[in-house]
Formats: C-alpha cells, structure tokens, sequence
C-alpha cells in the first residue's frame, strides 16, 4: 500500500524480501546498506536473534531520487524465514507493494524453496492479493556454490509464471542491485496504472 | 492492490499537524508521531526533532502489527491501546481508527492520566480526519483522477536508478 504525500512531495512504497530461512534476504538488505550513499539511507534495523538468525524482520529505508517532483522512498524488510514464524511473516506481508522471492539455488534447499513460495502465495491471498497480479521478482541466489542446481531445473520448479528473474550471490552482491531494481520497476508501474 | 492506499494532500496535512500541536500542549509531552499502520511517518510535533523517526514510526507498526496478532490469539480483536514505562520517558501509543497509530512520548512533566485523557479527544479528531482522506482517495480513485503518476513513463522510472 503506497503512501502519497502531497504535503511533502513523498511516494512510498514498501519492498518484502520473502525465502526460506538462510536463503539470504538478510544479505541482501546488508549488500544494499553498505553500497548505498549515507544521504540516501536510513538505520538498517535487524530484529534477530542472539545468533543473527531474523527474528521478526530486517528493514532498510532507501531513498531513491525524485520522479515528476516526487521524492521516492522505499521501504524495504525482510521476513523471518523459519516455518514457525509464519504469523510474523503475515504481519511483514501486511501493505505490501512489491516482494522479491529470493531462492536458495543449492539442490537440497529446493523443497525448501517450494514450500516457502507456496507459503507466500498463501499468505498473500488471504490478504486478498494474487502473487500474479502482484509486483514480484524472483532471484535465485548463491550461484557461487558448487552444489547449486542447474538453473533451467530451478526455473522449471519455482518459475513456471516467468516472472522477471535474477541470478545472484548476495554475499558479492551479484544481482542484487538488479532484483531490487526490477521489483522497483514494477512497483512504480503498478502505481502509475492504478492512478490511471 | 492499492484497496487502501493512502493520498494525502497539504490541507490534510495541516489538520492533521493542527490536532498533534495542540496534543503537545495539552497532554504536556516530548513528543507526537503519527504512523501509518504500515510503518510510515505521517506527522511529528514536540521538542524531539532530530531522532530517527523512520526507525520509530517502522517499529511502532511493528509493535503494534504483533500485539494485534496476540490479541486474536487470546481472544481479542485488538489492543487499542499500549503503554510502555521506562526510567524517564514512557511510551503511549493509540490504534486510532484501525490504520493509524497515535504515539506520545512523556516525561514526568505529564502523567498518564492527564495523557489518556487527551490522546481520547485528539484520536476522535483524527479518526475523523482519516475518514475524510479515506473517502476523498476512493472518490478520487473512482472518478480516475489523475495524480502525477498517471503520467510516469519508463523512462522517468529508469532515471530513477541512473544516479
Ligand atoms: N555462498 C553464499 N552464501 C550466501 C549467499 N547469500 C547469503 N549467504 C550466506 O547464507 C547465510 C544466511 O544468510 P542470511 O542473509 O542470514 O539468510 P536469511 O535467513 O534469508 O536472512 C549467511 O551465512 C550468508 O553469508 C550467497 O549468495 N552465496
Ligand atoms: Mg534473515
């Protein structure tokens, strides 16, 4: 649910980064902070357990420059990804603009990754959205691991809906500029024709 | 999916400013944030400028978002209405209007009688400020209105990110 501010010439818009648990939602958000320009950013705040584990969300404030005298700020948070947590998860969901699906390319982490998508579809309808008319990008990261799976196979299971989609290591920060930047795209898109 | 999206205009912006300067005076506070029930600050007043108010109005939402959750746990549609102490300053916080979260901040210049009391009057003032926004977005949107962003192209988008 974007938030339009006239008074202060503000469009904000909220990004959810969705996976199953160590998928690397966390790093991605960590890859953006330390990249971004500290005008452009706020506080990055993880609520994480004593073993950095998320424990409720990660969120990152981000401030993306002006479209027709319009300051644009993303809002962006990541779930918890364990199964147990999946009231917060519904909570995190709440308001949603765009979701970046973040997969775990590593083959035995794709039952994983199923369930977790599954879940996020769930989720998202019974707040009355259909992941397919809602702004989503899928990225499949950990590329760099010997044992991730080979993409066709990936893109067969997770992606059967082409969605826009991205290959990444969140740990270099390959592909996650382009995830966030395609999910912002999107979300823009949606903004501009639901005022239509 | 924007069932609920929020569009809010400089005169709403000035009732809604007026209703929290006056809270400031009458309840004696710190502080006043009001909050989007998704995390999003829509207006501050009191003598605590320069803190981190997205990190405030985000957890706030929160906060809010999980005692909700444990409310339907026990039973309970919602806690409308939270109070946190801590040595100086306390934390009061009113779900106004089941979108919008009132927060207070006070010091021992105020008590939380004399804040329960205000924040009454002042979240009624909201809620009907709200309610005004609300309906004046769904017309608006019904009528197709044009907003700025009707008018976005790609390009205007892929600028965005050119910086
Ligand atoms: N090799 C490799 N490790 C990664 C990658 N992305 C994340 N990790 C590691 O995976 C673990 C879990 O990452 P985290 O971001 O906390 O996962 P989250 O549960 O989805 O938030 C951490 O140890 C990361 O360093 C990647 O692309 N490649
Ligand atoms: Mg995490």
């Amino acid at each position: 649910m974007s938030f339009i501010n006239y008074s202060s010439r503000e469009i904000n818009c909220k990004i959810v980064y969705y996976g199953p648990g160590l998928c690397g939602k966390t790093t991605n958000l960590q890859f953006i902070y330390n990249k971004t320009n500290p005008d452009l950013k706020g506080k990055m705040i993880s609520l994480a357990t004593e073993t950095e584990r998320t424990l409720f969300f990660d969120f990152l404030p981000l401030a993306l420059g002006q479209i027709r005298g319009f300051k644009t700020r993303f809002h962006l948070y990541t779930v918890p990804g364990q199964v147990f947590y999946d009231a917060s998860r519904k909570l995190i969901l709440k308001g949603v603009d765009g979701v970046v699906f973040v997969a775990d390319s590593q083959i035995e982490r794709m039952e994983a990754n199923i369930e977790s998508l599954d879940n996020l579809k769930l989720n998202l309808a019974e707040q009355g959205y259909d992941l397919h008319k809602t702004p989503c990008v899928i990225q499949y990261n950990k590329r760099d691991l010997p044992n991730s799976a080979p993409l066709e196979e990936i893109q067969k299971v997770l992606n059967p809906s082409d969605m826009p989609e991205f290959e990444a290591c969140a740990t270099t920060g390959e592909g996650v500029f382009e995830t966030l930047k395609a999910v912002a795209r999107l979300v823009l898109r949606d903004l501009k024709q639901m005022n239509r | 999916m924007n069932d609920t999206q929020l569009v809010m205009y400089d005169e709403d912006f000035r009732k809604i400013l007026a209703v929290v300067q006056r809270l400031v005076q009458d309840a004696n506070a710190k502080g006043i944030f009001v909050v989007d029930r998704n995390g999003q600050l829509i207006a501050e007043a009191g003598e605590m400028r320069g803190i981190d108010t997205t990190s405030l109005a985000s957890l706030t939402a929160g906060c809010i978002a999980a005692t909700g959750g444990l409310a339907k746990i026990v039973g309970e549609e919602e806690f409308p209405v939270h109070f946190h102490q801590g040595q100086q300053d306390n934390l009061h916080m009113t779900l106004v209007a089941g979108r919008i979260i009132l927060v207070v901040v006070f010091d021992d210049r105020s008590s939380l009688g004399l804040v329960r009391l205000r924040v009454k009057k002042a979240g009624a003032e909201l809620a009907k400020i709200f309610e005004e926004i609300r309906k004046k977005t769904e017309q608006e949107q019904a009528g197709g209105a044009g907003t700025p962003f009707s008018e976005i192209t790609d390009e205007d988008i892929d600028n965005l990110f050119s910086v």
